[in-house]
């Protein structure tokens, strides 16, 4: 079956340019403010979005979106929450991909079934779960394509050619590259490696390759959209939105649009890459 | 599977590092090759003999092993019920068990020719015996621990400083054990090619709780072999308490297929598993996945991870080794709970009558065993694991206590 990440990625190639997938944690810094943005992403350029399922124990993740985690949390974020962002965002966008990102633990406590019940009528697209390698492929991953859910694996530096196939077998919607070793928010990848690593998946399979982890700039989210099908921007995003917070843990006025306006030129960036490049 | 194997409760885990549902390799993909380097290296480890001598030679000159198993003459009249053994691992070098599975593991991450070791540690003691091995061994160490328990084990934090570890403080979530290993996770997933995560209990990806109890199994293979010489044939009941859960399947492994051995396992009980404020995983926890491994886990509705409370900095911890959960859900071994108070108490008791201060992990042990040790037949042989001295904690007893030193 077609999928809304197909059909989005397949426009985009024709098209010619890269896509823009940004993150952000639901629930951050509160439900409203982070509805707000999540509504506002696709007028701000964003092709693809992650949307980040709050987690205690966010073990891959750097500081920035731990503390996005603690937000959301701190405000009554919850696993039902997160999915009703996604049903109100659905009212009005029907075309965006939504991949949910996160840990297998809140899953696993609601349960398999009726987690991917409510995914799938609340307009999930696809799964990223960080902890599920595909030794684990029979926790989530099949499951969750049988319900016609994409699932969305990492392929990382340490994935070698011997593995990357198992690694692939069970990936649909996008691979996501995770640029270095290390945690979200981290050092920032070398553009050049980054293009001969997406070089070496892309001699495994015919999905699209986005590339993520340390991307924090548009000069930056530029390079690797001319490397890659797609730039991952999370931290940074994050990082905005922990801007609007004040010094009493307010929100301050005027917060969606600033953060949209940075998402703005991150996609200018990505968008602009390759025709800047091809002049 | 062959009907000799059906029968043993001491072959798992299966080849997908499951005991049972319970286990498994929940990782990151950065991690996961290294997860399987590990179980390649470790299962060539163990069929080499050299390794296995290796090991023997320093358990015995270096930990001072055989530990002794001692008979608590004044505990047992105390009691006036079961004959009491302690097997004595807090003579270990380093005050606790902790050393042997830092052994079995530093011997291992120079096979494999790492040359950076890093690790979590609540109470300190792990923290201690990692950076005693990697003193001893000559490889950087660094230690994450959460600044709570920093706080209330500072002499330990002092001797991993002496022993030339770095000390990395851990702020985020409550600064205890399980935000170590979540910061240690992330140190290891940055420094892939050259570090070891040694981890200290029965718990993570697999192969770690089946290395960790093979490294720890030494205290229940001595404890057999002691008690046969000592009394002519096995114990009738073995204790231990349980945090993760490492010294407690050292002991009982080797006890596991003889059914005329109880195995009693004490989860602390905080301030009362009514109160919501312990570290009871299995009383008061339910299934989950976490740092590598589905098992018993405290967690709220929407499955966040619930922080625990003990009065134990080493019991402090929200999960608890995937093979406990499933001895657990089998029914093979009893899991019961000490209270805060209960533990005092026993600390206390363990020191007057037989000059031993325990620390307080195997004094929620000792609670356990002066519940059901008058109730017993007096030649019911009992062993409690003290796997810990409690030099680290007479700054946080005598606080309880409320004497200023």
């Amino acid at each position: 079956m077609t999928t809304r990440l197909d059909k989005r990625f397949s426009r985009l190639k024709a098209e010619g340019r890269a896509a823009f997938v940004t993150f952000i944690t639901a629930g951050d810094p509160d439900a409203e403010l982070s509805f707000s943005v999540l509504k506002g992403l696709p007028g701000a350029g964003a092709d693809v979005i992650e949307l980040g399922m709050p987690f205690t124990d966010p073990m891959a993740d750097g500081p920035a979106i731990q503390a996005s985690s603690q937000r959301a949390l701190r405000s009554g974020a919850t696993m039902l929450k997160t999915l009703e962002l996604v049903r109100r965002f659905r009212e009005t966008d029907n075309e965006t991909p939504i991949v949910l990102m996160g840990y297998y633990n809140p899953i696993y406590h609601m349960g398999v079934e009726t987690f991917l019940t409510r995914a799938c009528e609340a307009g999930v697209d696809g799964l990223i779960v960080v902890d599920l390698p595909p030794e684990e492929d029979d926790e989530l991953c099949v499951p969750a394509l049988k319900a016609g859910l994409n699932f969305i694996r990492l392929a990382t530096p340490t994935t070698d050619d011997k593995r990357l196939p198992a690694v692939l077998a069970n990936t649909s919607g996008f691979v996501y590259y995770v640029s270095i070793t290390g945690i979200t928010g981290s050092a920032s990848p070398e553009a050049r490696n980054v293009a001969e690593s997406v070089a070496r998946i892309k001699r495994h399979t015919s999905l699209p390759v986005a590339v993520g982890f340390g991307i924090k700039t548009p000069e930056q989210a530029a390079d690797i959209a001319r490397a890659a099908d797609g730039a991952v921007v999370g931290s940074a995003i994050v990082d905005a939105i922990a801007r609007e917070i004040d010094a009493n843990g307010a929100i301050k006025s005027g917060a969606a649009e600033r953060v949209l306006a940075f998402v703005r030129s991150l996609a200018d960036g990505v968008h602009h890459a390759r025709a800047a490049a091809a002049e | 599977m062959s009907a000799a194997k059906a029968n043993s409760l001491r072959s798992g885990p299966d080849e997908r590092g499951r005991f049972g549902i319970f286990g498994g390799r929940f990782v990151a993909e950065t991690l996961m090759p290294l997860v399987l380097d590990l179980e390649k290296a470790y299962s060539d480890a163990k069929a080499d003999p050299a390794f296995q001598a290796e090991i023997d030679f320093m358990q015995r000159d270096y930990v001072g092993r055989p530990s002794p198993l001692y008979l608590a003459e004044r505990l047992t009249e105390h009691f006036d019920g079961a004959k009491v053994y302690l097997k004595r691992d807090e003579l270990n070098h380093t005050g606790s068990h902790k050393i042997n599975n830092c052994l079995g593991q530093i011997l291992l991450a120079r096979r494999m020719g790492k040359t950076r070791i890093i690790a979590e540690t609540g109470a300190g003691q792990h923290g201690v015996a990692t950076a005693t091995v990697c003193a001893r061994f000559g490889l950087p160490c660094v230690i994450y621990m959460g600044t709570t328990d920093i706080e209330r084990q500072k002499p330990n934090v002092f001797r991993m400083k002496l022993l030339g570890a770095e000390v990395i403080p851990v702020t985020s979530g409550t600064g205890t054990l399980k935000d170590a290993m979540n910061e240690a996770l992330r140190d290891w997933v940055t420094n892939v090619e050259s570090t070891y995560y040694l981890i200290g209990t029965v718990a993570g990806p697999h192969p770690y709780p089946a290395m960790v109890r093979d490294f720890q199994s030494v205290i229940g293979q001595e404890t057999r072999q002691q008690m046969m010489e000592r009394e002519g044939r096995l114990p009738d009941s073995v204790v231990a308490c349980i945090g993760g859960g490492s010294n407690a399947m050292g002991l009982f492994h080797p006890f596991l297929d003889e059914p005329s051995v109880k195995i009693y396992g004490v989860e602390a009980a905080g301030r009362g598993i009514e109160t919501g404020e312990h570290c009871a995983s299995l009383k008061g926890g339910a299934p989950g996945v976490l740092h590598g491994n589905r098992t018993y886990l405290l967690q709220d509705d929407d499955g966040q991870i619930k922080d625990g409370h003990s009065i134990s900095a080493g019991l402090d911890y929200p999960g608890i080794g995937p093979e406990h959960a499933w001895l657990h859900e089998s029914g093979r071994a009893e899991y019961v709970s000490a209270t805060d108070r209960e533990a005092l108490d026993a600390f206390q008791l363990c020191s007057r009558l037989e000059g031993i201060i325990p620390a307080l992990e195997p004094a929620h042990a000792l609670a356990f065993v002066s519940k059901i040790a008058p109730k017993l037949p007096k030649d019911h042989l009992m062993v409690m694991n003290m796997c810990g001295r409690g030099d680290k904690d007479v700054f946080a007893v005598a606080d309880h206590l409320g004497v200023t030193l």
